[in-house]
């Protein structure tokens, strides 16, 4: 899923200044998964906000929406009724959803409340760490099911480099060396001579972002 | 011959090599590679150019080989994949080949993120291995490498680094093997404290053949002082500094230490002159550059040989 | 979410009580709770409004003599402070 984080307060505080009254909305997608920008975040966020403005002898009014996602022009469609009423937007959706929300009401500035970070999962409870880069073409079943595009910091695809030590990338002692894990799991399929030796070719980037903005069609489903 | 380079005459003669580096400025100044330069007169069959060492913004290899070519050295130029995609590689090996620059070593380089340019995009759109494949590519077939002809071919002596002492150890003698099938003809290594744990990686090494099909030199580095040492065991990744030496270089005063490490690096290049498959060695004494000829001649390696 | 809207209504300030460390019947929820309470510290004072107008206090449920000690404290220490400055919507206290 996409992970995000919420932006620091003063940021967000200082993005919505010259507004008195705006939606706040939120997302029940990823973002409720991690917390960023789901409906708790939202009411939160709200009091938060006001509390600010009262500190500051203000008002603000906000109307709180939470939609099922910002993703999708169905559900983006719903602020349509009374987006009209409002002078701005601040979207805890991922940068998805800010975009969606600017191309579908272009008179209304359509604000980011959270950074958009990576695409992952959960370690656990809490963590969230990163695990595809969206290269779109994926090699996982030479690596032993780990990305050497996203857990090695240097994306290599013959690592590793000479910076592991511990099993630790160069960059981080808390980061695994990506190359590490591979080998790792190469032994344990019994897989490491066979794939190991093999060297992988230059990549082919430009089905990455490297490529330019992408798109997927499937043409069965399109009416 | 692969290419033109004295290094590849010396090795193929039979001569144990030696080579050194230089580190450039941090500036357009040509009198500073010059003057390290002079330093090495005489001592070196070639020398190393880094590029952007620890991801630090240095003056550019390319344009350092040459200042060097001009004193009548034989440069290495050194290049990684951090900051260049594969068409600015392939013009600057071309670029390389055309000023008449022989050697090539293959790296994939420090990741920004160690460097003084932390929020620099990074490019590694090649590895070192591909690297090494690209340039045997153009010098051997002729192509770049997305197949295509190029005119007239680069002649690059081919170089790789190997790390002994990173992990996983296990993996260590056939990553060579790697670079080895990839192209590469020579080996430049990370430098050495722990000959126990590099006659066990040359043991391996020599099990696969490998030193018959590249030449290896072994990297060596001066401490100048036990504080030294202990940062490059502690701070530095991929490096074994064992705590014989630490011990050693701590049981004499302060003042003596930068000469006992001097003493330390002319051992093990005795010691590393016996071990099967090691061809040379790679004398690293970043700025400490007026060393290199005190070990070189300390260990017996001078006057170098005249080859043709 | 009860924090905050309890310093949006004008609250002068709020403590949290929470069972003994090690001692607690949901068996880490005081920590958590600890957690959520050093969150919305955090936002206080992004927001203008001293920090130290939410406290977390560690008794259990027996401590009757040790709860009114708190609320007396935290009276107290409220007082000192002054009034929540929703209120006064003077500005930033911290």
């Amino acid at each position: 899923m996409v992970v995000a984080e919420q932006k620091p307060l003063e940021e967000i505080l200082e993005m919505i200044k010259p507004y008195d009254r705006l939606i706040l909305a939120g997302c029940k997608g990823c973002v409720a998964v991690c917390a960023a920008g789901g409906e708790k975040e939202v009411r939160f966020l709200a009091s938060a906000i006001r509390t600010a403005r009262k500190v500051e002898g203000k008002e603000v009014e906000i109307k709180e929406v939470t939609l099922e996602r910002q993703c999708d022009p169905e559900y983006v469609e719903q602020l349509r009724t009374f987006i009209g009423d409002y002078q701005a937007v601040l979207s805890i959706a991922c940068g998805v959803g800010v975009q969606f929300l600017a191309e579908h009401y272009p008179q209304i500035p359509a604000l980011p409340g959270v950074n958009t970070t990576f695409v992952g999962g959960a370690e656990k409870q809490g963590v969230w760490v990163e695990r595809c880069q969206c290269c779109g073409n994926c090699v996982l079943h030479l690596t032993g099911g780990i990305c050497p595009i996203t857990r090695c910091s240097k994306s290599l695809l013959n690592g590793p480099c000479g910076g592991s030590s511990g099993g630790k990338c160069e960059i981080d002692p808390e980061v695994p060396c990506g190359w590490q894990l591979i080998i790792d799991r190469l032994k344990e399929l019994g897989e490491l001579e066979r794939r190991y030796l093999e060297i992988l070719p230059p990549k082919d980037w430009s089905s990455s972002r490297d490529g330019g903005p992408r798109k997927v069609i499937r043409e069965d489903l399109v009416k | 011959m692969k290419s033109s380079s004295r290094l590849e005459r010396i090795l193929r003669a039979g001569h144990f090599a030696v080579t050194s580096e230089c580190g450039p400025p941090r500036g357009a100044d040509p009198e500073a590679i010059r003057k390290k330069g002079e330093l090495l007169k005489g001592v070196v069959d070639a020398v190393n150019v880094t590029d952007c060492q620890t991801a630090v913004v240095r003056m550019s290899s390319l344009a350092s080989c040459l200042i060097l070519k001009e004193m009548g050295f034989e440069p290495i130029l050194q290049m990684v994949t951090r900051d260049r995609n594969r068409i600015a590689i392939q013009s600057d090996i071309l670029g390389a080949a055309a000023l008449g620059i022989n050697n090539i070593l293959c790296l994939t380089g420090d990741h920004q993120r160690a460097g003084d340019h932390p929020q620099a995009k990074n490019v590694f759109d090649l590895d070192s291995i591909q690297l090494i494949a690209a340039v045997k590519t153009m010098r051997d077939e002729g192509k770049f490498i997305n197949g295509e002809e190029l005119t007239v071919r680069p002649r690059l002596f081919i170089g790789a680094a190997a790390n002994p002492f990173a992990d996983p150890f296990e993996i260590r003698a056939l990553r060579l093997a790697k670079k080895v099938a990839a192209g590469a003809d020579f080996i430049q290594t990370q430098c050495i404290y722990n000959l126990e744990r590099f006659r066990e990686w040359m043991r391996q090494v020599v099990d696969m053949g490998l030193h018959e099909k590249v030449y290896i030199l072994a990297g060596v580095t001066p401490l100048k002082s036990v504080g030294m040492a202990r940062y490059m065991k502690n701070m530095v990744p991929g490096m074994d500094v064992p705590d014989e030496i630490i011990a050693r270089l701590k049981g004499v005063p302060k003042e003596k230490q930068a000469s006992e490490g001097i003493k330390i690096a002319i051992e093990t290049i005795e010691q590393l002159k016996e071990i099967e498959g090691v061809r040379g060695v790679h004398i690293m004494a970043i700025e400490w550059e007026e060393k290199v000829r005190e070990i070189a001649e300390g260990a017996g390696l001078l006057p170098r040989p005249q080859v043709q | 979410m009860h924090l905050i809207k309890a310093f949006e209504e004008g609250m002068d300030g709020v403590y949290v009580a929470g069972c003994l460390e090690g001692e607690c019947h949901f068996l880490v929820g005081n920590l958590q709770a600890k957690k959520r309470v050093q969150y919305v510290r955090e936002v206080l004072k992004s927001i203008g409004i001293n920090p130290e107008r939410l406290r977390m206090y560690n008794l259990s449920a027996a401590m009757g003599g040790r709860f009114a000690e708190i609320a007396r404290e935290m009276t107290e220490h409220i007082r000192q402070l002054g009034p929540n400055p929703v209120k006064t919507g003077r500005g930033r206290e911290v």
